[in-house]
């Protein structure tokens, strides 16, 4: 394991180092400016005194880095800069630009450790140790070091430290950490214990399932830290130009410096002052550090937020959503199916569920399960005395020695008993009768989740243009779903390969620009997940093979989620674009300005300073994002 | 393959640009990528190529930086 500590945080003593020289260098400086020297000499040499404590490092790095033939590192530009001032005899403005440069590149690097330490802590869900069975004794071992069968203990308050499944106890989760969401969970034996929960009440006994690699934890941590390599266009944009613009300005300043003195006669001094200031700004640092920085702090509040996104491409691109296409099982609806609807007929609602339950409850159809649900009581099997399964129609059965039909259409035309028509109804009807009497119907079916339609609205109001859903399902049940969300395209009785045509046919509906997000629960549609622009997985927790295949991972099973994890994608793109703007439009015009002779070293340092200071400062709202 | 190492005491993001550069001219280097944030640098080429880019990779970092060292992640 790697040591995060060494890794993730700058030597701290390295920036309070910079900072006594920048205090004592200041304090030097500003006693010089208000000493009225007599003799030069003297006056040169407190204020190179203060030069030097101020900026030595740079200097020293500058010459070590021009041995190695780097032209254009920024510490020897800026050595050349601040020297530079003080040839021309502008000393006050020499040890000004340093000391302005050394105070912006000890608040990056602030700001940089900041970030990173906030990040990590973020991300500080890694398990310290696992308690592991051996031999009848519980020791206490590194999480990678425990095997797949082995028996862990997790007490009140402890980090679950590897996949696992309950053996014995029953206590309360925080999954906090991994979905974003504080409502605990229960579990008991049998249950899955995720790594990186945290348990929070009893003792909890179980055996594991996955070695640490392979655990949820892991895999999340893994994810989290690649995701910033794979970088955003406008980074690559960014690093590109950062390749360009320096030796662009470092030619221009040696040109401004030589060429109009030599063609109007004006004065070396003067056109060497305003080379100089090119230089100050020649470093397009406010841009190669904030831009990563929004990046990272986008992905960071993202994975706080329970969406894991696994690049900056994909954090880039997701506020260019344009077609956003749900699988519906298990997306939109809960892909549990329970009873929706009770139509009686002369008895009661909680009468004609318990017909139906003790009729079906021999059976372990899925129906019948949510029947059985739906009653909620123990079946008493005393009760029953026979039943008898009609395939394709439904059950008789003897209950209380009365006898109960429960079945679809078919089932009732074959004992000739006439049923109220409910098949207009979405999902599956189960109708009942007894002793020759209907009793009236039951409609059971998969729900549509409780925030999916909040969902649909929100992802409108997020500019989505087309929001489709695609199913297996029958038509009549999809179209109803689909009516119920406001979704604009429903295809139903699709089989795998059909969706993906119909991403095909829905790729080509899009803009050049738009992208299409496809959203499914992992299972059984990784080939559409690979083909949309961005393919997203709910619900993923723990499901490796979902997490795998797809861009963007809901941890929780709401689909709300994707609206949150395309907010935090444009506002991303609105801080990058801003800091972008910003960042040029002020070099441009210190270059233009300091050109004519209007900008003074001073001012100019100090707006590349500024500049790179809120820059990073505008970055890290991101980080710092309330939930 | 892919590897990737850390590169410790990496605090300037100009740089992790150029020993990105850097790196991604090494012959037989397929894709490289230094993340700032992360000081995590990961390498794609050919396994058998992959000994003699590592070495390679450890002299532009030191060259490039040399207060920067890569190690194993």
């Amino acid at each position: 394991m790697i040591d995060t500590e060494r890794i993730w945080v700058i030597d701290m003593n390295a920036n309070q180092k910079r900072l006594l020289r920048i205090v004592v260098g200041a304090a030097v400086f500003i006693v010089a400016l208000f000493i009225p020297f007599s003799n030069d000499i003297v006056r040169l040499a407190v204020f190179l005194l203060a030069f030097a404590v101020v900026g030595i490092d740079v200097i020293w790095k500058a010459v070590r880095n021009l041995f190695q033939g780097h032209l254009f590192d920024e510490n020897f530009l800026m050595s050349i800069a601040t020297i530079g001032a003080f040839v021309i005899g502008e000393y006050p403005e020499g040890v000004a630009v340093m000391l302005f440069y050394q105070i912006g590149e000890l608040f990056q690097s602030y700001a940089v450790d900041k970030s990173r330490r906030s990040i990590a802590d973020l991300m500080d869900i890694r398990p310290d140790y696992a308690q592991v069975l051996r031999d009848g004794e519980l020791i206490k071992v590194e999480p990678d070091e425990v095997e797949i069968g082995e028996t862990i203990v997790v007490t009140a308050g402890e980090r679950i430290p590897l996949d696992a499944e309950v053996i014995e106890g029953a206590s309360t989760l925080d999954t906090a950490a991994l979905t974003g969401e504080s409502c605990p969970k229960e579990v008991q034996p049998g249950d899955v214990l995720l790594s990186g929960c945290i348990n929070l009440t009893g003792k909890l006994t179980a055996r594991v399932t996955k070695e640490f690699g392979e655990s949820t934890v892991n895999t999340i941590l893994d994810l989290v830290e690649n995701a910033s390599s794979r970088k955003a266009k406008s980074e690559n944009f960014i690093t590109k130009f950062a390749r360009y613009y320096t030796p662009a300005v470092v030619i221009l300043a040696a040109a401004l410096a030589v060429i109009p003195p030599l063609v109007t006669g004006g004065s070396f001094s003067e056109w060497v002052y305003r080379a100089l200031t090119f230089l100050v700004v020649s470093c397009p640092c406010a841009l190669v550090i904030s831009i990563p920085l929004s990046f990272f702090g986008g992905l960071g509040g993202a994975s706080r937020s329970g969406v894991l996104i696994k690049g900056s491409n994909y954090l880039e691109t997701l506020a260019k959503a344009e077609i956003v296409v749900f699988d519906k099982t298990g997306t939109l609806t809960k892909g549990v199916f329970a009873v929706q609807d009770v139509r009686p007929n002369g008895i009661t609602s909680d009468e004609l569920i318990e017909l139906a339950a003790y009729a079906e409850s021999y059976s372990n159809h899925p129906i019948s399960l949510s029947l059985k649900e739906a009653y909620g009581k123990k079946i008493d099997q005393q009760r029953i005395s026979s039943a008898e399964e009609i395939a394709g129609h439904g059950v008789i059965a003897m209950v209380d020695g009365r006898k109960i039909i429960a079945g679809n259409p078919k089932m009732m035309e074959r004992f000739s008993i006439s049923a109220a028509d409910n098949s207009h109804q979405s999902g599956t009807v189960v109708y009942v009768a007894e002793d020759g009497v209907y009793r009236g119907s039951i409609v059971i079916a998969d729900q549509i989740k409780a925030d999916a339609a909040e969902a649909i609205a929100k992802l409108r109001r997020a500019h989505v243009k087309q929001i489709v859903m695609l199913t297996g399902d029958a038509k009549a049940i999809g179209e109803q779903v689909a009516k119920k969300l406001s979704l604009d395209q429903v295809y139903t009785e699709l089989l795998p390969a059909d969706k993906v045509e119909k991403v095909e046919e829905l790729f080509k509906q899009k803009s050049a620009k738009g992208k299409l997000l496809f959203v499914g629960d992992g299972i059984n549609d990784a080939p559409v997940l690979a083909m949309a622009d961005l393919g997203v997985a709910m619900g993923a927790l723990g499901s490796d093979a979902a997490i795998e295949a797809a861009d963007i991972v809901l941890m929780t099973d709401e689909p709300s989620k994707l609206y949150t994890a395309i907010q935090i994608s444009k506002k991303t793109r609105r801080i990058v674009r801003q800091n972008i703007v910003f960042a040029l439009a002020v070099k441009l015009f210190v270059l233009l300005f300091s050109a004519v002779g209007l900008v003074s070293m001073w001012a100019a340092v100090f707006a590349d300073v500024g500049v790179s200071v809120l820059a990073v400062l505008n970055a890290v709202r991101l980080i710092w994002r309330k939930k | 393959m892919k590897k990737s190492f850390k590169l410790v005491g990496l605090d300037c993001a100009n740089c992790a640009a150029k020993i990105e550069t850097a790196v991604q001219k090494i012959t037989g280097v397929q894709t490289a990528t230094v993340s700032f944030m992360t000081t995590k640098m990961t390498i794609e080429a050919e396994r058998e190529d992959m000994p003699a880019i590592v070495e390679q990779a450890k002299a532009v970092v030191k060259k490039l930086e040399p207060d920067v060292e890569m190690v194993k992640a």
